[in-house]
């Protein structure tokens, strides 16, 4: 990739300039972006005063690392992060089972309406979410046909995250590039539609699962209206919306290092992942 | 295949009929096992999207009180445009949408421009630019609110020791949406960068150098073949842009105390239609609102098909 051309002609290209370019670059990028990151975790480190001080300090004058122990306890984070780790991974669970079935179905085994069925999934790709947030509200309160009431449980976040036109779009015409022929000699040699999604179709699939795993779980984890509004009992809560809920309560430096702490996990999670979150981006979004 | 057609030739009719029986079996147990494939992901369907839809578009016409449901026609939206949040909350809409394509459409691409000219550094560049977009949004704007503060916050220090002029801006009612636009900006403008970036690369390196050879300077080549070549990644991501700026909420909910800003500066469409459903529980006047948002972004998705048809041809 380096070597292809690009607007300014490499031959032409004065060192010096350059040089200078990518320095002004990598430290703009630096300050801009790692910048606020430094303040987070270093506006955790100050003292209750030195926090509210005019004019303020850019680096905290006398340490007090017993902030992040407080904000751990006082805001019960522990409770969150596990609350939001098994909302994360149940949703992550009922969209593969759930989508990368009716993917399979939709591209392989082909039943009678599949094609409109398919064109309703992707017609809600139209709709913006943020329109639908109160009678989806509605819905989880008073689940048609059965009357549950799915307010308080982990359902109300997982059986909604399987309704994602995305992931079976992904899917689906990922699925559709498996060769037909592979799946006929699997049926010749007797193996049910079941047998071959689990031992000749996904074993094919594993980039598209990645990159739709990794979406369910950033999705779950970032998500902020929903689950305040699914999970409106405290100890049910998930990190983005207890911190908010309690976020009144508590003094500034202390909210700052809860914020700190919330966002390590994130963090590590993306720069392990990095390249596939970066490349599911890309491949994902605006291809074809 | 001969001796099959001989003895079909023999008994047919029986045959067939058992062919035609064993056929319509095959299909009907091929489609039971397709559509048991199908159901789990249906169902939640149906739950969570479809039904959702019906009820928004049901109950915009209608009004819950005491647990009874009325048809009242068109006295919801009557009551919404009436508010006196009601053009206030769309021009501060407007202006959010506005700012953040000012600064969330522009910046991003001129930032992958720039990237995409280095030699070094690359992924040290993008995974700054794309960071921001991993952490939790409440953690990002908590921070940013103790960044804006007037007092105690080190953007105003900054500007103050650069001799600049400070400012109020989360509490000021005329800067509050700049600054929630530029934290909205820093939040999400990775994963547009990198959809550019990616695009970017994606140009022939000849028609630089042909542009090159018929003398176009450094400006001419980003105009005549940077854009032009970019041109469907830029307008899509442009039309999603809208759409996803027109929703916002978090941005403001989080950064201005519940949404509404000093003298309602922030006070955004989606911010009226979550106040009225859980603040009022007045669900009637929250549908219609979300109706009439449909309705205009579902409006500027047809603007944008027919023009892009129209670049097409």
């Amino acid at each position: 990739m380096s070597d292809t051309r690009t607007l300014v002609n490499p031959a032409q290209l004065n060192r010096t300039l350059y040089r200078a370019t990518l320095i002004l670059v990598v430290a703009a990028f630096t300050l801009a972006f790692l910048g606020p990151l430094y303040l987070l975790v270093t506006g955790g480190l100050k003292g209750t005063t030195e926090s509210i001080q005019t004019p303020p300090t850019f680096y905290p004058h006398h340490i007090e690392a017993s902030n992040y122990s407080d904000a751990w306890t006082r805001l019960n984070i522990a409770h969150l992060l596990l609350n939001t780790l098994w909302y994360a991974f149940g949703a992550l669970a009922f969209q593969l089972v759930l989508d990368v079935a009716a993917a399979y179905s939709l591209s392989k085994l082909r039943p009678a309406l599949g094609n409109a069925i398919l064109g309703l999934m992707l017609a809600t790709l139209m709709i913006p979410a943020m329109v639908l947030v109160v009678p989806q509200y509605l819905t989880v309160l008073d689940l048609p046909l059965i009357h549950q009431n799915l307010l308080n449980s982990p359902w109300a976040i997982w059986l909604p995250s399987v309704a994602n036109a995305f992931n079976i779009y992904l899917l689906k015409r990922f699925f559709d590039s498996v060769p037909q022929e592979l799946l006929d000699s699997a049926a010749i040699d007797g193996a049910g539609p079941l047998r071959t999604l689990l031992s000749i179709v996904l074993p094919m699939s594993r980039p598209i699962i990645g990159v739709v795993s990794i979406f369910a779980l950033v999705n779950v984890w970032k998500d902020f209206l929903w689950p305040l509004l699914a999970e409106p009992d405290p100890t049910r809560q998930t990190l983005n919306a207890g911190i908010y809920s309690l976020s009144l309560g508590v003094p500034e430096n202390v909210l700052i290092a809860a914020s700190a702490i919330s966002a390590v996990p994130t963090v590590v999670f993306f720069l392990i992942f990095q390249r596939n979150i970066m490349s599911g981006l890309t491949a994902g979004s605006l291809k074809g | 295949m001969a001796v099959a057609t001989a003895s079909s030739g023999t008994d047919a009719p029986p045959a067939r009929a058992a062919d035609r029986a064993g056929a319509l079996r095959r299909s009907v147990q091929r489609n039971l096992t397709a559509h048991g494939f199908l159901i789990g992901a249906v169902l939640c369907f149906a739950c969570f999207q479809w039904y959702p839809m019906v009820r928004e578009v049901i109950m915009s016409f209608q009004k819950a009180k005491a647990g009874r449901t009325t048809w009242v026609g068109l006295h919801n939206l009557d009551q919404i445009v009436h508010d006196p949040s009601f053009w206030p909350a769309w021009r501060n809409t407007a202006e959010f949408t506005g700012l953040a394509l000012l600064f969330g459409f522009a910046l991003p691409f001129v930032t992958a421009v720039v990237m995409n000219e280095l030699r070094h550094a690359r992924g040290y560049l993008r995974i700054l630019v794309y960071l921001p977009v991993m952490l939790p949004p409440v953690s990002s704007l908590l921070l940013f609110k103790y960044l804006y503060n007037p007092e105690y916050g080190p953007i105003n220090r900054s500007l103050q020791l650069l001799h600049l002029p400070t400012s109020g801006w989360l509490q000021s009612p005329d800067m509050a949406m700049l600054a929630v636009v530029v934290a909205s900006t820093w939040m999400n403008m990775g994963s547009a960068t990198l959809i550019y970036l990616a695009a970017l690369q994606n140009i022939p390196g000849e028609l630089y150098e042909a542009a090159e050879l018929d003398g176009a300077g450094l400006l001419r080549r980003v105009w005549h073949v940077t854009i032009p070549q970019t041109r469907l990644v830029l307008s899509l991501m442009l039309m999603l842009q809208i759409v996803a700026t027109m929703q916002v909420f978090v941005e403001p909910f989080i950064l201005t105390n519940g949404g509404q800003g000093v003298e309602g500066s922030t006070t955004t469409v989606v911010y009226l239609i979550y106040q009225y459903a859980f603040n009022f529980s007045n669900y009637g006047a929250a549908c219609a609102l979300g109706l009439l948002l449909l309705l205009v972004l579902a409006g500027f998705s047809v603007i944008y098909v027919r023009l892009n048809r129209r670049l097409e041809s």
